[in-house]
């Protein structure tokens, strides 16, 4: 090797050499830096996923808990149903998105293509019902009430049928016992949404894409208690699936079961009754519009006094919970929510609100008496009360000369309300109110609890409207531009409403504090309200949160939470002024508006109070008010544009008081017919394998109860006992109708 | 082992030394053997054997039912490497200067043998020999080396004659030449991952040769070109094209191409500062990496070891490419530093690729880690190039 040149070197190459040595290191940093990335600074993140990569979760679905009546009868429960589903992942790597196994299907199921179609397909913003609205990677079921040979059928030729599964499912059932419906208090369930299973991911209860959640009503309000936790084995498993790790499990935890206040008997028998009342509310004939009334809605709540428990509430129009089971159809869908549906939806118990029309004048005699009027007065009930050539008339001009507050009540005297508001007003300060005006009228109805949620535990409950100073001038505030814009000086009504609206709406003007004394113009309440106040009224003072709950009962019956009544607050008023308002109640039922419907009741042995109400309603027929209480409940029906209030509620809450008490129509108590004497104070028991103790219930108590009156014995027609008395001017309840100019004419 | 090739060794004069003694004399072939580069390189085969056990043994469908079936290869390929390379530096990349061309002859011949019937494809590559005996052959694999040394010989032949600065034009082409044939064989089967190896090794061994400016850049601008063609002549399979979309965007088809990518990035990336601990990785005993003994073996490294165990793969590679480039440098012949410029230039690109797609900076080439990844012909190959290395080092003069 002695041709090596020592030299040997050129600088080219060495230059070459240095260069390559560079690029190699900076590879190579390049590949440190970009490990330190991936393990240091997103090592946490990539952690998690290989964690999901290969842990394999297999889910047990809880079983959701029960609903039951007071005494144990389930309202909801479950069945197992033979469900068909189809899997959208496996339906849309077909080369046709799966519309030739659809169509098999259909045939098997007996349904048409197109119906199968819609169920499949998945909701958004422009899709309506029907479509899925649950997680697109889960099976979408088709149907729930396929037979056993449907199902055979599926699963004997899987390979027809690639996609689709039939398998039975716990689902849920409302079986309506005693016809008992209760939807709007019940409410329904739907698949849970991506985003909600989103937003509870990191809470303490999960959803999972199955999961079907409350929608409304009791079934959305305790939807926790009653979903249950569905129990998780996790396996660590392979690329392949295979399990290689060991098996972590959470037990499955069913749900609880709840117990609410309602008495299915008593339910049934509300929406019965309230159904009749309505069906015959539409025979009569209003005068004022020259057609029969409409009756389009009503509700009816049955609380216990003493504890602001729901006995039962009802409704209507209502629909059958069960459309909502498996998916809800297009045609149920359209009936349920569409324009010309009524909104069955609606609990109008909680959700429906209207001008109270006289129900209301409990709230202007304690408002009166906290003012420094005296109860015992006594005060001029003229036939007409007159404001700067303004004339504010009694009911049919009838006047009663000087009178209580407690006589007021009992044949619902308006103007003595109308007096006593406006005098209120004028110290007040009137259209220019004083800095601290007393207000009473205003501030004992909020005392009341209007205008404000009672606070019930079902989702959704609306506030009424207390239509004080603050609220006119808000309002104003939001409608003025569209008043000064429509209001003409000589239009039509609406227009000269518009007009006047716009130039002083944000003021309390006289005519509104008269008409707001007799629970007219702006005011507005919620049968609940009326029922807490008129319970209340009953029990001493304590306005309870009304409640339907009554317990949650583990599913194995060994744990039971008592939902306790709670109290809001107190009537505002002393207990001399309320005795001398319950007296003055127990007389409406006597000798007062409502004595006709209450002719033979066992006055002296369950001590009745009732007050009636008719509501103006502009461009409708009136609403119909009905309040009443006993020692131990109070009952409270409403019917919109159903007339006047005992002519429309009154047979039906009559009614629903003699099931209570097992009363006849001649006044006899028969303990034995009696279905809730008392408020039912015993849990239903939860036996530990998870079946309930539960009482027979009759097939129909309604019909029971119509049949009993059919007895030979008893008078011929229900709704004009032998024993009252015909309706006269007298004892008929007060309506108004806002006049704001001339005279006031009355409608009748 | 120290006879015959070591020129600077006298003999006749003094007395005559026992082994022990000559093993540790100054001019020893044990005491000029670049260490560094060995223990590295048996280092990284060791660590190999058990990332590549870790890999395999649960995949019953590869080991046969014999959970150290690629345990004992892999380490059976380490031991035969090794010899080879003892066989090399006693053969001597100066003595092995005369075998080149039936060398190279011999590796074009196998390569082309590939493309017969007797070729078989494994993932998509028609690259291999089936032997008997469940042994196969990946010619390329020899390819990178015969290259590396005709090239080196045609290149350096004038220059340490003396005759010359720089290589000439002609020599400049003949060189080229030499390695378009392989590559052009190889690119038919396809092996894409191959030829681009042989690219870089190629203008590895231009730029260390003193080949001039032009042709350097010359050729990487025909590189640039001929990649430009290849795309709009869509001469890539479609899979190939894939990778690289996949590459562009890994979330682009999880359950497809970008598999692979996806599956190793969180394997990684899952492995944080000290890795799961070998043997515990989920995403490895899972067998979610595809190829994770072979071309994707880094991974485990990743996840089971952590950021430590992955950086000191990279460090070790790191120490035989610094070494092999110091050797390029201190050697005095230019077929010395050519043949170890190629080298670096091939281990370099090779590593630089490997771990750059399984940490996604890099496209999908089925291109293996060298020394760490499962499979004998990339074994025995680059063993062989350590051998060369040696013997480079062995033979510089004992001023340098």
């Amino acid at each position: 090797m002695t041709n090596i040149p020592e030299t040997g070197r050129n600088t080219r190459v060495q230059i070459r050499l240095v260069v390559i040595q560079v690029l190699v290191l900076s590879l190579l940093l390049t590949l440190g830096g970009r490990l330190w990335y991936l393990q240091i600074r997103e090592g946490a993140a990539y952690a998690k996923e290989a964690s999901g990569n290969h842990v394999q979760q297999v889910v047990q679905p809880a079983v959701r808990g029960s609903i039951l009546d007071a005494r144990g009868v389930a309202l909801a429960d479950n069945e197992t149903r033979l469900v068909v589903s189809a899997s959208r992942t496996d339906l849309l790597k077909m080369k046709d998105d799966g519309k030739e196994v659809l169509t098999k299907l259909a045939r098997v199921l007996g349904m048409t293509p197109k119906e199968v179609m819609l169920k499949v397909r998945l909701c958004d913003a422009k899709t309506p019902q029907p479509c899925w609205n649950g997680s697109p990677y889960q099976p979408i079921p088709i149907t729930d009430e396929a037979t056993a040979k449907q199902a055979l059928q599926i699963r004997e030729r899987a390979e027809d049928f690639p996609g689709i599964t039939a398998e039975p499912q716990a689902v849920r059932r409302y079986p309506s016992p005693g016809k008992a419906n209760a939807a709007q208090v019940l409410g329904y369930l739907s698949p849970v949404t991506d985003e909600e299973i989103k937003e509870a991911q990191d809470t303490d209860s999960p959803f999972l894409r199955s999961d079907q959640v409350g929608r409304s009503g009791l079934e959305r309000q305790y939807d926790k208690q009653l979903r249950g936790k569905a129990g998780v084995t996790r396996y660590e498993v392979d690329n392949l699936g295979r399990v290689i790790g060991q098996a972590e499990a959470d037990p499955t935890h069913p749900g609880d079961n709840l117990v609410t206040s309602i008495d299915a008997r008593v339910q049934r028998i509300a929406e019965y009754q309230l159904n009749e009342a309505m069906k015959e509310a539409r025979k009569q004939h209003d005068r004022n519009t020259g057609t029969n009334y409409k009756a389009d809605s009503g509700a009816v709540v049955v609380m216990e006094a003493k504890t602001g428990r729901v006995v039962a509430m009802a409704s209507n129009p209502d629909y059958d919970p069960n459309a909502w089971v498996g998916g809800i159809s297009a045609k149920d869908y359209a009936r349920l929510t569409g324009k010309s549906s009524n909104y069955p939806l609606l609990n109008r118990a909680i959700q429906g609100q209207s001008a109270p029309g006289s129900i209301f004048k409990v709230i202007p005699t304690a408002a009166a008496v906290n003012a420094g009027y005296p109860f015992d007065g006594p005060y001029e009930c003229s036939s007409s009360y007159s404001i700067g050539g303004q004339v504010f008339k009694n009911f049919e001009s009838k006047g009663y000369g000087p009178i209580s507050l407690g006589r007021a009540l009992e044949v619902s005297c308006d103007t003595v309300f109308y007096r006593l508001s406006h005098e209120e007003w004028k110290r007040d300060g009137g259209t220019k109110p004083k800095k601290k005006a007393n207000d009473w009228f205003y501030r004992t109805a909020h005392q009341f609890g209007l205008g404000k949620e009672t606070g019930i535990d079902l989702p959704n409950e609306v506030t009424g409207r207390v239509p004080d100073r603050q609220w006119k001038l808000n309002y104003w505030k939001a409608n003025k531009d569209a008043w000064c814009r429509t209001g003409k000086r000589d239009g039509s009504y609406a227009e000269r409403i518009a007009y006047e609206n716009c130039l002083e709406g944000n003021r309390m003007r006289a005519g509104d504090s008269v008409n707001y004394s007799i629970g007219q113009g702006d005011t507005l309440v919620t049968p609940i309200q009326m029922a807490t106040i008129y319970g209340a009224i009953s029990n001493g003072g304590t306005m309870y949160t009304p409640s339907v709950g009554k317990a949650v009962i583990s599913a194995d019956g060994k744990t039971v939470t008592p939902i306790k009544p709670r109290a809001h607050g107190k009537l505002p008023m002393t207990r001399k002024t309320r005795d001398e308002i319950d007296e003055a109640l127990a007389g409406v039922a006597t000798r007062g508006t409502a004595a006709w419907r209450f002719g033979g009741w066992p006055q002296d042995k369950i001590p009745m109070h009732a007050k009636t109400g008719t509501a103006e309603v502009y461009g409708k027929q009136t609403t119909s008010w009905f309040a009443t209480y006993t020692k131990d409940y109070s009952i409270v029906m409403t019917i919109s544009q159903g007339g006047t209030g005992s002519g429309a509620s009154g047979p039906a809450v009559r009614n629903i008081y003699n099931a209570l008490y097992g009363v006849s129509e001649d006044g006899e108590i028969d303990s034995k017919k009696a279905l809730l004497p008392t408020p039912q104070k015993a849990l239903p028991k939860v036996k530990t394998d998870g079946t309930i103790a539960t009482p027979k219930i009759a097939k129909d108590p309604a019909k029971d109860q119509q049949a009993k009156k059919k007895d030979p014995n008893a008078p011929a027609d229900p709704l004009q006992p032998a024993t009252s008395a015909p309706p006269s001017p007298e004892n008929r309840d007060t309506r108004r109708r806002r006049r704001r100019r001339g005279s006031r004419r009355l409608p009748t | 082992m120290t006879g015959g090739v070591n020129s600077f060794q006298v003999s006749g004069y003094g007395p005559e030394r026992s082994g022990w003694t000559r093993l540790l004399a100054r001019d020893s072939v044990a005491r000029r053997l670049d260490w560094p580069i060995l223990l590295s390189a048996t280092a990284l085969s060791l660590l190999g054997t058990l990332l590549v056990y870790s890999a395999t043994r649960n995949r019953t469908e590869l080991n046969q039912g014999d959970p150290y079936y690629f345990l004992v290869r892999h380490l059976l390929n380490t031991g035969i490497g090794l010899a080879l390379m003892a066989g090399t530096i006693w053969l001597g990349h100066r003595g092995l200067r005369t075998a080149v061309p039936v060398l190279y002859g011999f590796s074009v011949l196998l390569i082309l043998l590939v493309l017969t019937p007797l070729g078989s494809t494994i993932n998509g590559a028609h690259s291999w020999i089936k032997l008997p005996g469940g042994f196969s052959l990946q010619p390329s694999e020899f390819v990178k080396v015969t290259i590396i040394l005709g090239m080196a010989m045609l290149l350096s032949a004038r220059v340490d004659a003396g005759d010359r600065q720089y290589p000439d034009h002609r020599t400049v082409m003949q060189a080229l030449g030499l390695a378009a044939v392989p590559m052009a064989i190889v690119m038919l089967m396809p092996d894409l991952g191959s030829v681009m190896v042989m690219v870089i090794i190629v203008l590895g061994v231009l730029l260390a040769s003193g080949a001039s400016n032009r042709w350097v850049f010359g050729l990487l601008g025909a590189g640039a070109a001929g990649a430009i063609t290849v795309w709009q002549l869509g001469v890539l399979d479609d899979y190939q094209i894939a990778r690289f979309a996949a590459f562009a965007n890994p979330e682009l088809d999880p359950a497809g191409v970008g598999y692979n990518t996806n599956q190793a990035r969180i394997a990684i990336g899952s492995g944080g500062l000290t890795g799961s601990g070998l043997f515990h990785g989920s995403q490895t005993t899972g067998q979610f990496v595809p190829e994770q003994q072979t071309d994707f073996v880094f991974t485990v490294a990743g996840e089971e070891l952590g950021f430590l165990g992955g950086g000191l793969i990279i460090l070790l590679l790191g120490v035989v490419l610094w070494r092999a480039c110091r050797i390029a440098r201190e050697t005095t012949d230019l077929y010395g530093t050519v043949v170890a410029a190629g080298i670096v230039a091939w281990f370099a690109f090779q590593t630089f690729e490997n771990v750059g797609m399984t940490l996604g900076i890099m496209p999908v080439t089925g291109l293996p880690l060298p020394f760490v990844s499962y499979g004998g012909s990339s074994m025995f190959a680059v063993w062989i190039a350590v051998g060369l290395l040696q013997s480079i080092r062995v033979q510089r003069p004992m001023s340098a």
